[in-house]
């Protein structure tokens, strides 16, 4: 069948510039570049384009521009180019359409409408290259109350996790990325002090000796959860949904199970791994109390076990249900979490911003008297230190990165990690590919990632005159909207700035 | 594994009655660490995840009703209930084996991925759900009444064999939508299923030699544990229900 599909992009080559070297022609994994021996001519099938940048940035001679492909059907406000072009894909194929990354949708970003105070005259900031500031934050229940007896703390408390930065890695499986990029992952979480997490395919044993950082999964289709996998972990996290597909399992599919994540998943090679969409044995809130209290009890009660939820329209009340059954950590994931791969009318349509989900949990837990039983992490779309700021200001304990920490590896968020042809080795596990990641480059690219988001996070505490974020922590005084209704500003339980 | 031989003055014996789950699974560990390697379980009424975290072949009794997730995540154990076993026996289980002189509730076995499972009479819904192999690990249950729907649903490896020993004469099955969604593992059932009972990713053959020197071990190790005799089972015919499909759901999406 001839697709109707235009080119998304038009590659320009500056043929004063090309040298011929076929970098591109290498560098492409979506057949883009091709050259041709007999004119001495690098030729380009501009229709696999997918602007994910690799040969632009490869490209030793600079010879390269990507540029969107202007389409110029007639204005239509209604149906956009990607609209139209969505349905000419279904027709062509008949299938569900399927995507990668997060929602990249319009929805209002409401970390991009609230803004956080500093000091002024009233009291002083305070300049955290001279003084101590603190972002370690402990992750886990925390008591109702203490008591102190002659020898000191009285109080039992039960598994906290102690993290030196407010920001962990998202769960991210192997087989969705590569090990490469766990790798990375872990040895960054471990120099900074923080977690990364398995997702739930499972843990490679190359990586057990990170297990003191590493949170693991435990997902509906139960890959790779045995004892030893339990007993590793510093954190188990059991796995409900996620932003990008909420109420949605996982399909993956079989050509992406080889010999190596076959291992980690412990099932056999090229079959598909199917997670079904829910966990067969939680029906109910006193279900997931049962399985949180198995994992306690597979693990003796040595180590925090958490709950990651969609970010959807009773969040709030499955939250304060989830704080109930025994979970330590709530994480919620909201409408721009991103995955490995999801039907686009899913991730572009289901769940709720995570701005509002966060606000509306933290309040319900404080009204209920439980907000100290659990920590809340959030997961889907924090960008940068400001949007961990807010976060933890609108209530959250610490943050989950994901779509930043694979930017950080080289990731252009070209959306075509379905395909598992993702020209940066990330997206993929294809064995040409993912050593296109080098474990030793990648956990220095993520370090200095959490390392200028602590700088930063110190500089903006010590401008509000704050040495601890735990001071910050669910303190929405420090934040003002800007362009907000009265509705939003009353669910995220901030004032209009200027009021 | 346990020596028969064993006296009666090595087995521990605990009184179950008013611990919590917490408190019992506690002395399981404490007595297993102390090297205890056959322990029965008096007075239980109901507590929860029964022999989890232990990592060791030890035999426990259980007398009286375990709660839900018996076995759960278990590595090692070797259980015997009697009585009648709850919802989640044998979640996500890893080696180790379990008999229930009874009933057992909905998705026995879920998610396993080793060990043995024997039930003496029904089981509940979703029996066998998402059963997976790997390896040299290969979960079995074996049922000797029969089950309710979505019978080795999601099956991904393992084997489920339902006897039917309870049917009486020219009754079916119970469940329907039997190994919807299978796509490993085999579902060995005596007695009669019709074809509407089926998902619609299953089909059905007759036992090859292989399978039947197979099956006929595994009903021998069925019998023996209840006193039935296996000869007198494996009499009637048996059926072999197997995935269509490697991948059930291959063809869904556009790229």
């Amino acid at each position: 069948m001839k697709t109707y599909l235009p080119p998304r992009f038009v590659v320009e080559r500056d043929d004063s510039r090309c040298i011929r070297c076929e970098v591109c022609v290498n560098q492409c994994t979506f057949d883009v570049h091709a050259y041709d021996a007999q004119d001495d001519e690098i030729r380009s099938r501009e229709e696999n384009c997918v602007g994910c940048h690799r040969c632009v940035v490869f490209c030793p001679t600079e010879a390269l521009t990507i540029r969107r492909n202007p389409l110029d059907y007639r204005e239509n406000y209604n149906w956009r180019p990607e609209i139209i072009e969505d349905i000419i894909k279904q027709s062509e194929t008949g299938g569900v359409l399927l995507t990668g990354m997060g929602n990249d949708k319009s929805y209002r970003v409401y970390w991009d409408h609230l803004v956080l105070n500093a000091s002024q005259v009233t009291n002083p900031s305070i300049d955290p290259l001279r003084e101590p500031m603190e972002l370690t934050t402990y992750l886990g229940r925390k008591p109702d109350k203490l008591e102190f007896g002659p020898l000191g703390l009285k109080t039992d408390l039960t598994s906290q996790v102690k993290i030196e930065v407010p920001v962990m890695f998202s769960a991210m499986s192997y087989g969705a990325v590569s090990l490469n990029v766990q790798e990375s992952l872990a040895r960054a979480a471990t120099q900074m002090g923080t977690l990364w997490n398995t997702g739930e395919g499972g843990l490679h044993p190359k990586l057990c000796k990170y297990g003191g950082n590493t949170t693991v999964q435990v997902a509906s289709g139960r890959f790779g959860v045995h004892p030893q996998y339990l007993d590793i972990a510093r954190v188990v996290e059991i796995k409900i949904g996620q932003g990008a597909k909420p109420g949605i399992g996982g399909h993956l599919p079989g050509e992406k199970v080889s010999a190596e994540v076959a291992t980690t998943r412990m099932i056999p090679r090229g079959t598909d791994a199917l997670s079904p969409a829910p966990q067969h044995d939680i029906y109910s809130i006193e279900d997931l109390a049962q399985l949180v209290y198995a994992l306690k009890e597979a693990t003796n009660y040595t180590k925090p076990v958490g709950v990651k939820i969609a970010a959807v329209h009773n969040s709030a009340a499955i939250a304060s249900g989830m704080v109930r059954a025994g979970a330590d950590i709530v994480v919620l994931d909201g409408l721009r979490g991103a995955t490995g791969a999801a039907p686009k009318i899913i991730r572009d349509n289901v769940g709720i911003p995570i701005e509002l989900a966060l606000a509306s949990v933290d309040d319900r837990l404080r009204r209920e008297g439980i907000r100290n039983q659990a920590s809340v992490v959030i997961a889907g779309g924090i960008r940068n230190s400001g949007d961990v700021a807010k976060a933890i200001a609108l209530g959250a304990d610490a943050v989950y990165i994901g779509t930043a920490a694979l930017v950080a590896l080289g990731c252009t968020i070209c959306q075509q990690c379905h395909t598992g042809k993702c020209t940066w080795g990330i997206c993929t596990s294809d064995l040409r590919l993912t050593k296109r990641v080098n474990p030793d480059i990648g956990a220095r690219r993520l370090s200095n990632l959490l390392r200028g988001w602590s700088l930063e996070l110190k500089d903006i505490l010590g401008g509000m005159g704050i040495n601890a974020l735990e001071s910050l922590r669910g303190n929405r005084l420090h934040l003002r909207g800007v362009g907000l209704t009265d509705t939003e500003l009353e669910i995220l339980g901030v004032r209009m700035a200027g009021s | 594994m346990i020596s028969s031989s064993m006296t009666e003055s090595q087995t521990v014996k605990v009184d179950a009655r008013a611990l919590s789950h917490r408190e019992l699974n506690a002395k399981l560990r404490e007595l297993t660490s102390n090297g205890a390697n056959r322990i029965e379980l008096h007075n239980v009424y109901g507590q929860r995840y029964i022999g989890t975290d232990l990592g060791k072949p030890v035999r426990i009794d259980i007398f009286g009703t375990p709660g839900n997730d018996l076995g759960a995540f278990m590595h090692g154990p070797r259980i015997v209930v009697h009585g009648n076993a709850q919802d989640g026996c044998g979640n996500t289980m890893d080696d180790g084996e379990i008999t229930v002189h009874g009933h057992a509730g909905d998705i026995l076995g879920l998610s396993a991925r080793g060990g043995k499972i024997f039930i003496k009479e029904d089981v509940g819904y979703r029996a066998g759900i998402h059963m997976k192999e790997y390896q040299d690990k290969k979960p079995v249950a074996v049922i000797g009444g029969t089950a309710q729907d979505f019978l080795g649903e999601y099956m991904a490896g393992g084997i489920l064999v339902v006897l039917g020993l309870n049917l009486k004469e020219g009754e079916r099955h119970k469940a329907s939508f039997i190994g919807t969604g299978m796509h490993g593992g085999a579902i060995y059932v005596r007695g009669e299923v019709q074809p509407f009972q089926l998902g619609k990713e299953v089909g059905v053959v007759e036992l090859d030699e292989n399978d039947s020197s197979f099956l006929a071990e595994l009903v021998r190790e069925f019998a023996s544990r209840f006193n039935y005799k296996a000869e007198k089972i494996l009499q009637r015919k048996f059926a072999k229900l197997f995935p269509l499909y490697l991948r059930p759901y291959g063809r869904l999406y556009a790229y």
